[in-house]
C-alpha cells in the first residue's frame, strides 16, 4: 500500500500492560506477554505447554482497544494482543472480576489446607491469599467427590479439584494416553476415569506438578514432609541419556522427593516417572551400610580400614600373579563421568585396558569405527520438528521416554515416524509404520531400506550393502521414500540394536541410510552416561583423548573370563547382555570387588568384597547426555550408613595401590582434569558406516527382549512405588499365535525358557505383536534375571 | 479385547452402517470422528433398551477410533444418555424457573406419589424411569411441561398427567 506500512514490522504489535508499553509478537496472548514482562496475572487452567481452554476464568483482565473498552473483562490466556491494545490487570473492574471468580472457585473447595500435602505450595492457596475474601458467604452444603485409585504414584483427593483440566490435557496432549476425562456436568462434574482403569502413562507424575491444588499429589511422598521444611538442590536423572534436570528436595540430607527442573533444551518442564520416583531405591532395605569381606567363605561386616587393606592386597596379588592385563572393570552406564574416569585410570595404571560400561551391548566389531562418543546426531529438542524419523530396533517410549515425547510431537505435526522392530510395540501416538520382522531378519530388512533408498536417490549401491541381496518390499520403499522426500530427517538406532548379535551391521546400515537420505544419525544407549563413559575412557579400545587401547570389551571379559574384576554399580543378572554368563565369569574370578550401594544374596555369591558407595543424590559428579551436555550436580543426600562417594573411594584405592596422581580433593578437580583432555564438538556419527563386517544372520527360534521400563538399573529396580505399577509385572514369555500353536503351548501356561544352561520358568502370553519364531522376554524384570543373551538362541518347553 | 472385536460384538452391522453414515459427514480425522460421537451413542443406546453399558460405549469408542475417556465424557455429560438400565419409558418433569412458577414441582410430587418412586428411580414393573432433570427443557411457553421419551407434553394438570402415564405401555 504505502511505504509507511512496509516500515512497521508486520510481526510485532505494541501493547500497553499496566502502563508499560511493550512490543509483542503478533498472535501472542495477553498472559504470554505479561509473563514475559514479569507482570503477574493469576491463573489456574492456563499452562504454557498445554492447550488453552479458558475455563477457570481466573485471569480476567480489563482490555481497551484504541480507547474503546471491551464490554467486560476478558481472559488473558485466550485473548490475543493487538496493536494499540491497553491492558489493565489491576483496574477496579479486573480485580472485582478476579475476586468474584475466586469466590466461586472456593465454593466447593474444602478448607483442609492443614492436612493437605499441597499446603504451602498451592496455587489456590496463594491466589486466595491475594484475591479471596477472608470470610465465606457460602452457607450451603459443599459437594464431595469419591476418590479413585489412579495407581501407586498419584494420590487423589478429588473433592479439592477445581476442574482446571490441566491433568486431562496433559494426558491428551503430552502423554498421549487420554486416561482422564471430565465426567458428568455442571455441579456434578468429576475428573476421573469413570471406570477405574487408573493412570498408567510413563509420564504420569507430571500431573502432580500440574495440579494447582491438592487434588493430585505425590503418593510415595504423602505426609512425609512439608514444602517449607525441605531444601531444594539441582540434580540430573541417571536413568536414560536425556539426563532430565531435577530438583531434589531433602530434609537434613534425606531425599524426600524429586521434581523437574525446567530446561527447555533437555526435558522442558517434564520428567518421566522413573526420574521422579527412582530415588526410593536409595533407601531400599538391602542398602549396604558397612563394608563386607568374604573370609574363608564367610561374609562379615568390617571397618573401612580392614576392608581397604584386604582389597588392596587382593588386587596386588591378582596383578602380581597374572599380570595387570588379567584385571577387568565393569561399570554401570549410569555412573558419573568422574567415577568412570578414575576407575578407567585405575585399571590402566595397573596394566589393563579392559574396562567397559556397555554391558548390554552384543556386537563390538565396529569399535574402531566408533565416533568419540554416542550422540543423537542433533539436539533433543530438534526431534520435535523432523519431517521424518526412522528408528531401527528401538522402543523409545521405554528406553528414553522424553525423547519419545519429542518424536510424538513430530508425528502429531504430520511427520513420518517409522520403526523397524523385532516386535510391534504399544505406542502413545500413531507411527506412520512399524515394520516388524523376526530378530534375525532385521539386518536384511535394514539392507532392503538401504537398497530402496539408493534406488530412489539414483545412487549405485555399495558392494557391502548389495552383498545382503535384500529383497525390497513395500514397507522398505515407503520408509526410503519418506526419508528421501523429507526436508529434515533423522535416523536412530535403539536398544534392540545395541543388544543385537549383528548390531554393528545394523549401525553401519543405518548410518548408510542416514548419509544417503541426508538425515542426521544417532544412537540410543543404555543408562544416563554412556557418552561420559566413552569420553572418560571407560571403553577398552580407546583411552582418554583418543589413544589406542587394547583391552577386552564387556562381551569378551564375560566370555573369556578375567582373574580379577572391579564392578561399580552393577547387578550382573540384570544389567548384562548375557546375565547368566556375567554372573558365572564374576564368580569364577580369583577376586571380584563390588562397589555398590546395595548388597544382594546374588552379589554375595560372586563377590569377594563389597564396598558401600554413595547412591543417587548422595554424590557429586557429571553426567554427559546424548546431546553432549556435561551436566554437573552436587551431592545432596547424606550417604546411608558408612557409604562413601565412589570417586573418593577410587582415589583412596589409587593411593593405597601406590599409584601416582590420585590426590584429588574434590570431584571438580577430577572433572577439570578430564575436561582438559577431551576433545569437544559434535562427533561424526556417520563414522559408524563401515564395509568391513562379515554378515551374521541368526535364525531359528530366538529369544529377544528389550529392557523393561522399570528394569533399567539397580536404582529403578528398587523404586518401591515404580515396582507396583502395571509396567513392572514379572517377566512373561510372549509368543506369536503361530509359534505357540506349533509348540503346543497355550496362553497362561508355564514354560521353561532355556538359553544354554540358564533357565527360567515363565508364564506364556500369546500376542500377535511378536513375530513367529520369537520368544519375547524383557530384561530387568523378576523372572528374567540371569537368563542368557538378550537376543539369541532359546528353547521353550512346557512344564 | 483387541481392535474391532468389541465393535463387532456389541454393534450390529446395521448400527455400524448407520454410524458410517454420520462419519461420512465429517472430516476423516480425530476432530471429525469426535463429531460423530453423539449420533453414534444415540444409535447404540436405541438398540439397547434405552441405555448405554460400559461395553457398548467402549465399542463405540473403538469403532470411532477414539480414546474411551473421550466417549465417556460425552455419555455422562448429556442427560439424554443413560449409563445404567432404565424402564421402557423415560419421564422427565421440568421444574426449572418457568415450570416451577406454574406448578412443576407439585406435578413432580404428584407423579412420584402415583408411581411410588422418586426421581432417578424406575418402577418395579420396569415401565417408567423418572429421570433427573439437568436443565430447563425449553418448553416454557407451555409450562408446566414434561418430556416423555421424545414427546413434549405441555400445559399439564395432574389429570392430564394421569392420563398420559396410564397410556404408557
Amino acid at each position: 500500500m504505502n511505504a509507511k506500512v512496509e516500515e512497521t514490522k508486520p510481526d510485532t504489535v505494541t501493547v500497553t500492560i499496566d502502563g508499560r508499553e511493550v512490543a509483542a509478537p503478533k498472535g501472542a496472548t495477553i498472559i504470554q506477554v505479561a509473563d514475559e514482562q514479569g507482570i503477574d496475572i493469576p491463573r489456574f487452567c492456563y499452562h504454557r505447554k498445554l492447550s488453552v481452554p479458558a475455563n477457570c476464568r481466573m485471569c480476567l483482565v480489563d482490555v481497551e482497544m484504541n480507547g474503546r473498552p471491551a464490554p467486560k473483562p476478558l481472559p488473558a490466556c485466550a485473548t490475543a494482543v493487538g496493536d494499540g491494545m491497553t491492558v489493565s490487570t489491576q483496574s477496579e473492574r479486573a480485580l472485582k472480576a478476579q475476586r468474584g471468580v475466586m469466590e466461586f472457585l472456593l465454593i466447593n473447595h474444602p478448607l483442609d489446607c492443614p492436612i493437605c500435602d499441597q499446603g504451602g505450595e498451592c496455587e489456590l492457596q496463594d491466589v486466595s491469599m491475594g484475591y479471596g475474601r477472608s470470610v465465606s458467604r457460602f452457607v450451603e452444603r459443599k459437594r464431595s467427590v469419591k476418590d479413585e485409585d489412579l495407581g501407586p504414584l498419584v494420590a487423589t483427593e478429588m473433592t479439592r479439584c477445581i476442574h482446571c483440566t490441566r491433568c486431562v490435557r496433559f494426558l491428551d496432549e503430552i502423554a498421549g494416553t487420554s486416561e482422564l476425562g471430565g465426567m458428568y456436568r455442571g455441579e456434578h462434574m468429576e475428573i476421573g476415569t469413570w471406570v477405574g482403569h487408573g493412570v498408567h502413562s510413563e509420564l504420569s507424575g507430571n500431573i502432580i506438578d500440574l495440579c494447582p491444588v491438592g487434588a493430585l499429589t505425590n503418593k510415595p511422598f504423602r505426609f512425609r514432609a512439608r514444602a517449607w521444611e525441605m531444601l531444594s538442590h539441582p540434580s540430573v536423572s541417571p536413568h536414560d541419556p536425556v539426563g532430565a534436570n531435577l530438583n531434589l528436595h531433602h530434609v537434613r540430607g534425606t531425599i524426600k522427593r524429586v521434581v523437574p527442573r525446567e530446561n527447555e533444551s533437555v526435558n522442558e518442564n517434564w520428567i518421566a516417572d522413573r526420574d521422579r520416583f527412582g530415588y526410593q531405591g536409595v533407601y531400599s532395605e538391602d542398602r549396604l551400610a558397612r563394608p563386607m569381606i568374604k573370609l574363608d567363605g564367610q561374609w562379615r561386616e568390617t571397618d573401612w580400614e580392614t576392608a581397604l587393606e584386604h582389597t588392596v592386597s587382593a588386587l596386588k596379588s591378582v596383578v602380581s600373579r597374572h599380570g595387570g592385563e588379567a584385571l577387568g572393570a565393569l561399570v554401570s552406564p549410569s555412573a558419573t563421568t568422574e567415577e568412570m574416569y578414575l576407575l578407567a585410570r585405575l585399571v590402566r595404571d595397573l596394566g589393563s585396558d579392559s574396562i567397559d560400561h556397555r554391558l548390554r551391548q552384543a556386537d563390538f566389531r565396529d569399535d574402531d569405527h566408533a565416533p568419540e562418543r554416542p550422540s543423537l546426531g542433533r539436539p533433543i529438542a530438534d526431534f520435535e520438528s523432523v519431517d521424518a524419523a526412522f528408528v531401527v530396533g528401538g522402543y523409545p517410549r521405554w528406553e528414553v521416554p522424553l525423547l519419545n515425547h519429542r518424536l510424538r510431537q513430530a508425528s502429531l505435526r504430520g511427520g513420518d515416524v517409522m520403526f523397524l522392530n523385532p516386535r510391534a510395540h504399544d505406542w502413545n501416538f500413531r507411527p506412520t509404520l512399524e515394520h516388524v520382522v523376526h530378530p534375525g531378519a532385521m539386518v536384511e530388512a535394514a539392507a532392503a531400506v538401504a537398497t530402496a533408498l539408493a534406488e530412489s536417490r539414483g545412487e549405485s549401491l555399495p558392494q557391502w550393502v548389495a552383498a545382503y541381496g535384500a529383497t525390497v518390499g513395500d514397507e522398505h520403499r515407503r520408509i526410503a521414500d519418506a526419508l528421501a522426500n523429507a526436508g529434515d530427517a533423522a535416523v536412530l538406532t535403539g536398544g534392540l540394536v545395541e543388544g543385537h548379535p549383528a548390531g554393528a551391521e545394523l549401525r553401519a546400515l543405518a548410518a548408510y541410510v542416514a548419509r544417503t537420505a541426508g538425515a542426521s544419525f544417532g544412537v540410543l544407549t543404555a543408562g544416563g552416561n554412556s557418552a561420559g563413559g566413552w569420553l572418560a575412557g571407560a571403553v577398552p579400545h580407546r583411552q582418554v583423548g583418543g589413544g589406542q587401547g587394547r583391552g577386552r570389551d564387556a562381551g569378551a571379559m564375560i566370555r573369556e573370563g578375567m582373574s580379577g574384576f572391579i564392578t561399580l554399580g552393577v547387578e550382573p543378572e540384570h544389567d548384562f547382555w548375557n546375565g547368566a554368563a556375567a554372573e558365572r565369569a564374576l564368580g569364577e574370578a580369583e577376586f571380584a570387588l563390588a562397589l555398590s550401594p546395595w548388597a544382594t544374596p546374588r552379589m554375595k555369591a560372586w563377590a569377594d568384597v563389597i564396598l558401600p558407595v554413595a547412591s543417587f543424590g548422595e554424590t557429586a559428579g557429571t553426567l554427559v547426555n546424548a546431546q553432549g551436555d556435561w551436566q554437573t550436580f552436587a551431592g545432596v543426600g547424606r550417604p546411608v550408613g558408612e557409604a562413601r562417594p565412589a570417586w573418593r573411594l577410587l582415589r583412596v584405592l589409587g593411593n593405597l595401590l601406590d599409584l601416582d596422581g590420585y590426590d584429588y580433593q574434590a570431584p571438580d578437580e577430577i572433572h577439570a582434569d578430564l575436561r582438559g583432555r577431551v576433545r569437544g564438538g559434535e562427533p561424526d556419527m556417520l563414522a559408524w558406516e563401515n564395509d568391513t563386517l562379515e554378515p551374521r544372520s541368526p535364525s531359528g527360534l530366538m529369544r529377544a527382549g528389550g529392557v523393561a521400563l522399570y528394569g533399567t538399573d539397580a536404582l529403578v529396580r528398587r523404586g518401591e512405588a515404580l515396582q507396583r505399577t502395571s509396567q513392572a509385572r514379572p517377566a512373561s514369555a510372549v509368543l506369536a499365535p503361530a509359534t505357540a500353536a506349533a509348540l503346543g503351548i497355550n496362553e497362561g501356561e508355564t514354560v521353561e525358557v532355556r538359553q544354554g544352561e540358564a533357565t527360567s520358568r515363565l508364564t506364556v502370553t500369546v500376542d500377535a505383536a511378536v513375530p513367529a519364531e520369537t520368544v519375547w522376554v524383557d530384561a530387568g524384570l523378576q523372572g528374567s534375571e540371569a537368563l542368557g543373551p538378550l537376543m539369541g538362541e532359546v528353547t521353550v518347553t512346557r512344564v | 479385547m483387541s481392535s474391532e472385536q468389541l465393535a463387532e460384538k456389541y454393534l450390529t452391522a446395521h448400527q455400524r452402517e448407520e454410524i458410517d453414515h454420520w462419519l461420512a459427514k465429517y472430516p476423516d480425522d480425530d476432530k471429525g470422528r469426535r463429531s460423530a460421537v453423539i449420533p453414534a451413542l444415540h444409535i447404540a443406546q436405541e438398540g439397547n433398551g434405552g441405555w448405554l453399558s460400559r461395553e457398548l460405549i467402549d465399542a463405540v469408542a473403538e469403532y470411532l477410533g477414539l480414546p474411551t475417556t473421550k466417549v465417556y465424557e460425552v455419555a455422562t455429560f448429556y442427560s439424554m444418555f443413560d449409563t445404567s438400565p432404565v424402564g421402557r419409558h423415560k419421564v422427565n418433569v421440568c421444574t426449572n424457573v418457568s415450570c416451577m412458577l406454574r406448578g412443576g414441582e407439585e406435578l413432580l410430587a404428584h407423579i412420584e406419589e402415583r408411581l411410588g418412586i422418586t426421581v432417578g428411580e424406575t418402577t418395579a414393573d420396569g415401565r417408567v424411569t423418572l429421570k433427573h432433570e439437568d436443565e430447563c427443557l425449553a418448553g416454557c411457553t407451555g409450562a408446566p411441561m414434561m418430556l416423555v421419551d421424545e414427546v413434549y407434553h405441555t400445559n399439564l394438570t395432574p389429570e392430564k398427567v394421569d392420563e398420559i402415564l396410564e397410556n404408557l405401555e
